[in-house]
């Protein structure tokens, strides 16, 4: 039997769901087993509800699934809302929560056997891992990485030890699950954030500027981390706006420069979008939707930005626009965003969303070697002595050689305005058209370096599930299923979105009797964009816009319901 | 040897008579006397007759949009503090529309040197009111008069700023004294600059200026910051020109770990070597 076990641990915020969740991910991926975690959480410090679910496989996984296996229960609320969807065990404290009634409850005095108020968090994850009789010694290594050599790791093990025999040695019911390591493969686990933040250091960006914004202040954080020891500046700005600017300021003076924001620090940062646009200056922007308008469900998913994102600012000009599938891709897509931003000198939009940016999957380590850096079109310091250097200068790829301030005599000019070849201001209708022009050509040889939408499944199916960004995962999946239970079905799944690969679009949507938009959002922006770069409407859209992401069974589910 | 001939840009299109020549005088004479040759300066502008001034000099230029001078001016320095790095605004790019960016790059005391061009209305867009009008100054957008101004100089000085002056455009020679002192100071240095708008301004022209303005003696301390509030508060009557307000404190760029081994720009750029941090995730 395929292994395919979820974990959910329910709690306040300021219990330790989040530590408990991923010490318990951690331990299960040390094991061998392919591992996605999702978090759920409110916009609030202490209190509320927050869950972490925690999916197991022996096989690849790349979503949530809706049933719970076992549920650590760390209050009552948790028990509440989420009962109903354990087919297992809840494990709880029944000596803190009183009057719960019901199949699959199972008490362990977490507070008692934790001795304190601090470590409950650690019993339950040692009684979830002893109910499945997993191997405590993987657990105790997780344990003394993540605490270290002193002595809160070795309370830790106590605690995590005291769960785990308490419940091998009381449980009696009926729960017949057990997951044993199956391999010594060492994968990484991390969140989207994380692979975007290693992508950028290792495609060299040299500097950060960000305000804090969830879902991707972690980048930031990150950065900031890790700047001493990799050479680099992260900049806490005052505002978007600021954020931005320096960014674009940064990467003028000649170094790899991003910033990263949500949808409505995004709006802030517009102004500056045109600015690296006319200046014509590289610039990566990470883009981390949640549900809007304005602050919207601040801590919840969403792709309600994708039409924004492409038009986003007043005037034409290019820009890239690329929505990492997987935690993977966010690696490779940041490394690629930068190269794209150096050789077009444009800004580059990595378009994620909360459920990527903080889900954690289980990946096959990045082979680092195919790591390259391509700063594109470098104008000579030794030529410039003898010649004007034009920063604008009109040529048949529109692409002109940059020159870094300071870095030689050629002196490096732009303006916001529209300028001349030189960077100059001017009002001039002929130079106004040749500038636009130029900028505009990039987009010819821009095109060819978009990677076509990845096709899964049969080439020709009677139906096609089209997607982009981070839903990749369930609606390969709710394929699976499908297929499984004899539907003809296949995916479209777009993560590389503008300039759009309209060629591909259109020729699967031709090839198939009825196609899908499966999107996080509540008009199908999707859709509207293959209609405008494609002439072709889709047969329907399957929407979700309450803040969570998608399941390989709601997928499923709905394109049963729409006729499949 | 660096000569005025170097920072001879393109022709202004200022109106004639306008303060903004005087400035620009000022700041050419300053950077010959300091020896800074133009490809070893940046200037960033931002939007209104202030932000053209660049093209009417020489060096690296980057003109960005209104009210954002500041933020790439100093993106620019962290990435290369090598070089000389001018920020240039008005007074509503500075005050209004760049309040901001002002306030914080004064508090972490970024090194760079930010010339407003303060001439108590909008030139650019034809006589408007602007955060440092007088009280009643009656324009096509305050009818009934202006709202009390921003005190460009108690503001700075109160937002950590280290180096606060205050200039004016009719006496070339003593404001050229002061962008060379803002130039050589470590630290944020602001230098509001009186300037007169002969086109939209018929209340602070020349002669008003001239009436009022006053060098601050040798005797002023400018490193006691109450003394320099109640300096920022004399204005009317009598307008001090000068440095006002002095000190030393680390800038922003001495104190990130990352610049002390040179500037970011000049790291060879090849794939990063990220493979500990990736075993910090297994």
């Amino acid at each position: 039997m395929p292994v395919d076990f979820n974990f959910m641990v329910g709690g306040e915020a300021g219990q330790g769901v989040q530590l408990a969740g991923l010490l318990l991910a951690k331990a299960l991926a040390r094991g061998g087993y392919h591992v996605f975690a999702d978090q759920d959480y409110e916009s609030r410090v202490r209190g509320g509800h927050n869950c972490f679910r925690v999916r197991v496989k022996d096989s690849r996984v790349g979503a949530i699934a809706e049933p719970v296996d076992i549920l650590i229960a760390l209050d009552e609320e948790s028990i509440n809302l989420h009962q109903k969807e354990v087919t297992g065990v809840t494990i709880f404290d029944g000596e803190k929560i009183k009057d719960t009634s019901g199949n699959g409850l199972f008490s362990v005095p977490l507070e008692r056997l934790a001795g304190d108020k601090l470590m409950p968090n650690t019993v339950a994850l040692g009684a979830a891992l002893g109910l499945v009789a997993y191997d405590f010694e993987i657990l105790e290594k997780v344990l003394r990485d993540q605490f270290g050599a002193g002595d809160v790791s070795q309370k830790n093990i106590k605690a995590a030890r005291a769960g785990y025999e308490y419940i091998r040695r009381e449980f009696k019911g009926e729960f017949s699950h057990q997951l044993s390591p199956i391999s010594q493969v060492n994968r990484l686990l991390l969140t989207g954030n994380e692979a975007i933040s290693l992508g950028a250091i290792a495609a060299g960006c040299k500097f950060m500027a960000a305000y804090p914004m969830t879902p991707v202040s972690s980048i930031m954080e990150y950065l900031a981390e890790k700047a001493e020891d990799f050479d680099l500046v992260m900049v806490h700005a005052e505002d978007e706006i600021a954020a931005i600017n320096m960014a674009i300021g940064a990467a003028y003076a000649g170094v790899r420069a991003m910033t990263a924001t949500s949808g409505s620090g995004f709006c802030l940062m517009v102004e500056g979008l045109g600015l690296a646009g006319i200046t014509e200056t590289p610039l990566v922007v990470v883009e981390g939707q949640r549900p809007g308008p304005a602050v919207g469900l601040p801590t919840r998913t969403e792709q309600g930005d994708l039409q924004f994102v492409l038009s986003a600012h007043h005037g034409d000009f290019p820009r890239a626009v690329l929505a990492p599938s997987t935690i993977e891709d966010a690696f490779w897509m940041t490394v690629k965003a930068f190269n794209l931003a150096d050789k077009y000198q444009l800004p580059v939009i990595i378009l994620t969303d909360q459920h990527l940016a903080s889900s954690y999957a289980t990946v096959d380590r990045f082979d680092l070697s195919r790591v390259n850096i391509d700063r594109g079109l470098l104008f000579s310091g030794k030529k410039a002595e003898q010649l004007e250097y034009k920063r604008h200068q009109i040529t048949e790829s529109g692409i002109s050689p940059r020159a870094f301030p300071g870095q030689s005599k050629a002196l490096v000019v732009t303006d916001a305005d529209e300028h001349d070849e030189t960077g100059h201001l001017i009002e001039d209708a002929g130079i106004r058209t040749a500038q636009v022009q130029k900028r505009l050509r990039k987009l010819f040889s821009l095109n060819k370096e978009i990677e076509p939408p990845k096709r899964y499944g049969p080439k020709t199916a009677k139906t096609t599930l089209i997607g982009w960004g981070s839903t990749y995962g369930a609606i390969q999946e709710a394929v699976d299923m499908m297929r499984q239970g004899g539907a003809s079905v296949n995916m479209l799944h777009l993560n590389e979105l503008w300039p759009f690969p309209a060629e591909t679009v259109a020729e699967t949507i031709g090839r198939s009797h009825q196609s899908y938009v499966i999107e996080n959002n509540a008009t199908g922006q999707l859709a509207r964009l293959i209609k405008m770069e494609t002439g072709r409407e889709v047969s329907g859209r399957i929407l979700k816009y309450d803040g969570h992401p998608f399941t390989p069974a709601y997928i499923a589910e709905a394109v049963r319901k729409e006729g499949c | 040897m660096v000569t005025m001939a170097d920072y001879a840009g393109l022709e202004p299109a200022w109106c004639p008579g306008c303060g903004n020549f005087g400035i620009l005088k000022a700041l050419n004479r300053a950077l010959v006397e300091l020896e800074i040759e133009p490809h070893q300066l940046l200037m960033v502008s931002g939007i209104g007759q202030a932000g053209k001034l660049p093209h009417y000099s020489r060096g690296n230029i980057f003109n960005s949009l209104h009210g954002r001078p500041v933020p790439p001016a100093i993106g620019a320095k962290i990435a290369n503090p090598e070089l000389v790095v001018i920020a240039v605004s008005g007074d509503g790019d500075a005050y209004g529309e760049g309040g901001n960016h002002f306030l914080h790059a004064a508090r972490r005391n970024h090194d760079i040197t930010y010339l407003v061009h303060n001439n108590q209305v909008y030139g650019l867009t034809k006589g408007q009111t602007s955060p440092t009008s007088d009280p009643g100054f009656v324009t096509k957008t305050t009818p009934y008069g202006a709202p009390p101004p921003i005190n460009p100089i108690a503001v700075a000085i109160v937002a950590g700023a280290t180096f606060v002056a205050r200039g004016f455009a009719g006496d070339v020679e003593h404001l050229a004294k002061l962008i060379k002192k803002g130039i050589q100071h470590q630290g944020f240095a602001l230098i509001d600059i009186l300037q007169p708008c002969v086109s939209f301004n018929h209340k602070n022209t020349y002669s008003w200026y001239r009436e009022r303005v006053y060098q601050l003696g040798e005797d002023y301390d400018p490193s006691d910051q109450l003394v320099a509030l109640e300096k920022a508060q004399e204005w009317g009557d009598r307008i001090p020109i000068g440095v006002i307000y002095r000190v030393q404190r680390p800038t922003f760029e001495e104190q990130i770990p990352a610049l002390k081994k040179g500037p970011l720009v000049s790291q060879k750029l090849e794939p990063v070597k990220v493979g500990r941090l990736l075993d910090e995730f297994s």
